[in-house]
């Protein structure tokens, strides 16, 4: 029985599931390597932001308490040490997004399967631009003033 | 020697076929089509929030008025809560059905997941659409107030 394989053609060119006896099979979506590490990071960065949304609904709700309120809470946020926090919330959400859309691909494009890793990279080169664009103005905004 | 019989991988795990509304397909869609959005919305949210002017250290109850008196932050704001609530709630399912070893904490979570996103979203579309730029406050609040309310 042949075990269709996903992949680069190099991939490919390597043993079937069937006879190989490698412990690591060549060539799955998710397992090891650049399929897995986005998958893990994609589910890290998934739950963090979810776990600030739900802070973030409730922060903002004060706006309806008082000004006075949603400014004391809303003045927390713009400490040094938040600010670093909104790089770190910023950088999940940024990934998340971008790998997001490599995973739309790989679901709809006839080559996604075969690109995934390299978009993986291109997912990676996209993220330090965007942060590149990001963090300095925001750490300027956070420690000057 | 015996014989065992190994179901093909899609194999449904209940005997009968499924009928009705396909859920899990309609959550595998919609994850797709509202992360489209949400990338859009969110990256736009954290543009004019984070990086136009001094950024975050600008956000205060003014800045929340100045944005919330136009309709037009008021749809993208609402958009972006239920869009991202339901989103972040069925990957959060995603998870716990993928973890959860009895099936009771599995309830317990998803039950608790489903609590926090109907609430969140019913308190953030009442916030936006009830929220007064100009309420009523006491004389040394008044300063905090946008600049286009009336004075007291």
């Amino acid at each position: 029985m042949s075990v269709k394989t996903v992949g680069t053609p190099e991939q490919s060119r390597e043993p079937d599931l069937s006879t190989t006896t490698s412990r690591r099979p060549a060539g799955t979506l998710y397992r090891g390597r650049e399929g897995m590490w986005s998958w893990v990071l994609h589910r890290i960065t998934g739950v963090a932001i979810f776990f600030f949304l739900l802070v973030h609904v409730l922060d903002t709700a004060l706006v309806r308490v008082s000004p006075e309120a949603y400014n004391a809470v809303i003045g927390t946020y713009q400490t040094p040490i938040m600010g670093l926090g909104e790089v770190g919330l910023v950088g999940a959400i940024v990934f998340h997004a971008f790998n997001g859309l490599r995973i739309i691909l790989i679901d709809f494009w006839s080559k996604g399967t075969r690109y995934q890793r390299v978009m993986f990279y291109v997912v990676i080169g996209l993220w330090v631009v965007t942060m590149l664009g990001f963090v300095p103005r925001h750490l300027i905004n956070v420690f000057s003033h | 020697m015996t014989s065992t019989t190994i179901d093909s991988p899609r194999t449904p795990a209940g005997s009968a076929k499924r009928r009705g509304v396909n859920w899990e397909k309609w959550g595998w869609i919609y994850m797709r089509v509202s992360g489209v959005v949400l990338l859009v919305l969110i990256f736009g949210h954290l543009f004019v929030n984070l990086m136009v002017g001094e950024g975050v250290k600008a956000i205060d109850f003014a800045f929340v008025g100045g944005k919330w008196s136009d309709p037009f932050w008021k749809v993208w704001d609402t958009l972006m809560l239920w869009l991202a609530m339901i989103h972040g709630g069925n990957g959060m399912r995603t998870i716990v059905n993928d973890y959860a070893r009895s099936p009771r904490l599995r309830k317990v979570l998803v039950g608790a997941i489903a609590a926090s996103v109907v609430v969140l979203i019913l308190l953030g579309t009442l916030v936006v659409f009830t929220f007064d730029p100009c309420p009523v406050v006491p004389a040394d609040q008044a300063h905090l107030l946008p600049s286009f309310c009336p004075a007291p």
